[in-house]
């Protein structure tokens, strides 16, 4: 049991990291990656927002929207397949949830809020959190194995943004191309980071 | 049409987010899907295509009911308006193409958190009419769509010697001479592409060259 979560974990975290190998949270990705701090603020942000969504949406597919899941209220109601619904469901509890760390951010640590700026309430069109969710909806995976994989994906995304902000730090001592610089410079390293996320494809779990 | 219809500022709404303001290349928004629906060309065209519509359809709807909606909650109003659209674009596919429906897995379901259509919901719709509005949206489609279709077309052709399905460049392994590029197919293969479509945009008009 606990080798199946453990295999998971690294699964999610690594050999299938949201960012590198999927492009997920792209765009904060880029742009919110300048600084070590702020990157290293909005991975924390992601994790929370991500276990939290993940399995939120997970219950809400299991008991309201899947195929024969509102059979718990009445047996008569066993036939009906919500499953259509399932894309603004997971976004609405999203949304709700990013509303919320939004506002405990605000009060808690005004310099994180202002440093995070327009992408705080971004983290509600974060791919990476949508993504999970319906990752969680095609592979049917079950509340202990969601928990786990969002675990594990919100890890290795704050991974990758952590690293991506350090490398952006030091590129600032380097002579890059005028017309490469910033953003052309981040996707390529970015790049450079997924051809070595790449070796992980490798492991057998 | 466009010269005779529309007014100078109607055209600038279509046209900008064309070259002078994409949102890919200059505002870094909707980059995921960018990335990874891209390995072929008709999957991009596709996504492409859906995207548009959507953003166009949303901003307009979000421009009409502006005045109506509290700023705090507008972000969940938002969402509701475009996962609506989405999942009405996602049916459409599923009936229509479900072979590239199905290619496309969640990507389709992503466009609700396309950073453009909020993005553009955000920056936009909200202090702007209907109409421009939906020029907007239909125009940072457009430029997105643009892209989307460049690097589709390398991916696939430089990738696996095909566009759209058909052999160009016939690939050693069916007997022809070309050795596919697979690092093209892969993840880190669309980041390369973007960067230098990326650093080209920037040398022709360097006015949106970062200092960093």
């Amino acid at each position: 049991m606990l080798e199946h979560y453990l295999g998971l974990f690294i699964k999610s975290a690594f050999i299938e990291n949201m960012a590198l190998a999927f492009f997920l949270g792209m765009c904060s990705f880029m742009a919110v990656s300048r600084r070590v701090e702020t990157a290293i603020g909005l991975g924390a942000a992601v994790i929370f927002v991500l276990v939290l969504a993940v399995a939120v949406s997970n219950l809400i597919y299991n008991y309201l929207l899947r195929e024969g899941a509102l059979g718990w209220v009445h047996p008569s109601l066993a036939s009906i397949d919500l499953g259509f619904l399932s894309f603004l469901a997971y976004i609405g509890s999203i949304a709700a949830l990013v509303q919320l760390v939004e506002m405990f951010v605000d009060k808690y640590a005004p310099r994180l809020y202002s440093a995070l700026g327009i992408f705080l309430p971004l983290i509600a069109v974060n791919c990476a959190i949508l993504g999970a969710a319906l990752f969680m909806e095609q592979r049917d995976y079950n509340f202990g194995d969601s928990l786990v994989f969002a675990i594990g994906s919100g890890i290795g995304w704050a991974l990758a943004i952590i690293g991506m902000a350090s490398i952006r730090e030091k590129m600032r001592y380097s002579n890059v191309p005028p017309g490469l610089r910033g953003l052309g410079m981040a996707f390529i390293l970015t790049g450079l980071m997924a051809l070595g996320f790449l070796a992980f494809s490798g492991i057998q779990l | 049409m466009t010269s005779t219809m529309l007014g100078k500022k109607e055209r600038q709404a279509l046209i900008d987010p064309l070259f002078n303001n994409n949102p890919i290349a200059l505002q870094v928004l909707g980059i995921c899907s960018a990335l990874a629906v891209t390995t072929k060309l008709d999957k991009a065209i596709v996504m492409a295509i859906s995207l548009t519509l959507v953003t166009g359809f949303s901003s307009l709807s979000i421009s009409l009911i502006r005045n109506l909606v509290p700023t705090n909650v507008r972000i969940i109003i938002q969402l509701t308006i475009i996962a609506s659209l989405v999942i009405i674009a996602d049916q459409i596919l599923k009936a229509f193409v479900p072979t590239i429906s199905k290619q496309l897995s969640v990507y389709v379901g992503l466009i609700i958190t396309n950073c453009i259509v909020m993005g553009r919901a955000e920056a936009y719709a909200l202090q702007n009419p209907p109409f421009l509005s939906f020029l907007d949206g239909i125009g940072n489609g457009l430029g997105y769509s643009m892209i989307l279709i460049v690097v589709g077309v390398i991916r696939e052709l430089f990738g696996s010697g095909k566009i759209l399905g058909y052999t160009i460049l016939k690939p050693v392994t069916e007997g022809g001479w070309y050795q596919p590029n697979g690092l093209l197919i892969m993840a880190p293969g669309a980041l390369f592409i973007i960067a230098i479509l990326i650093w080209l945009l920037r040398t022709w008009k360097p006015e949106q060259q970062e200092k960093e």
